[in-house]
């Protein structure tokens, strides 16, 4: 009798356990999907708001004028970290950081490159200025990292020895 | 065409960390394929994350991103379990978003 009851009370168990297997199973099918980019987010990058004309001019200062309106003074506060000498071109880390308070917008110029603005971001408050990304280097070339904090505009650069050119 | 983001968020100590690799090409518009000719711009050209609903950073980019793009930034505040989406159009209109959930 007791054998009984005791198989009884095992068999909802045993079902739950098979439901937990099965939702454990969708779980993993679900995951991968997720972190894939399969599941769709709200598509919030407008493309209106791309500066393309800061990003078809062949200058410095060019391109900070229409980016900015102005040009940049250096300044020590800004930090950025590049390779000395980039065997690839196509890949050169390049981080640009700064301890200035109400940064704005940060840059990164390639001065050799066809085109000299590589990339710029929109800081919004609460957002660090430190920011990791990689970028194609056609030849050797100086790297500017742009700061704007407070309305005005501050730079840092460093020479990059390119050894096999990234145009691609 | 899939458009694979892969999107890692952390906190520690306040500060969010955010990482994203995202699969495209990137052709700048300077290379030739093997036949000579070429390869037209296809670059993303506006990327933005999102944490909870707010912008937390807007990026720019030209044809001088490399391929395969990656970055890292971070921001104030965020929790485990907070949703973080991106979201990119590039040059000829594609786009592609996803949403994760800082770890």
């Amino acid at each position: 009798m007791t054998k009984t009851l005791s198989m009884m009370e095992r068999s909802p168990r045993r079902r739950e356990v098979l439901l937990g297997a099965a939702a454990g199973a969708a779980a993993l099918v679900v995951a991968p999907a997720v972190l894939t980019g399969t599941a769709q987010a709200a598509v919030t990058a407008d493309a209106a708001a791309y500066p393309a004309k800061a990003f078809a001019q062949t200058t410095e200062a060019a391109a900070l004028k229409i980016m900015y309106g102005g040009a940049p003074t250096h300044s020590a506060a800004v930090k950025m970290n590049a390779p000395d000498i980039a065997e690839n071109g196509a890949v050169v880390p390049v981080t640009v950081d700064t301890s200035m308070a109400n940064v704005t917008s940060v840059a990164l110029l390639a001065i050799d490159n066809p085109f000299t603005m590589a990339a710029a971001y929109k800081i919004p408050a609460g957002t660090n200025p430190g920011i990791s990304s990689r970028l194609k280097l056609a030849k050797t070339t100086k790297v500017v990292s742009v700061v704007q904090s407070g309305g005005k505009l501050y730079s840092a650069s460093k020479p990059v020895k390119v050894t096999l050119g990234g145009c691609g | 065409m899939a458009h694979q983001i892969l999107i890692h968020a952390s906190t520690a100590s306040g500060m969010t960390t955010v990482e994203a690799l995202v699969k495209h090409p990137m052709d700048s518009g300077f290379v030739k394929d093997k036949a000579g000719k070429i390869i037209p711009p296809h670059y993303i050209e506006v990327i933005e994350f999102t944490h909870a609903g707010k912008v937390v950073l807007t990026g720019f980019w030209g044809p001088a991103v490399s391929k395969n793009p990656f970055i890292k930034f971070s921001f104030k505040g965020g929790k485990s379990g907070d949703p973080i989406s991106v979201s990119w159009v590039d040059n000829k209109g594609e786009k592609a978003s996803v949403s994760s959930n800082i770890m």
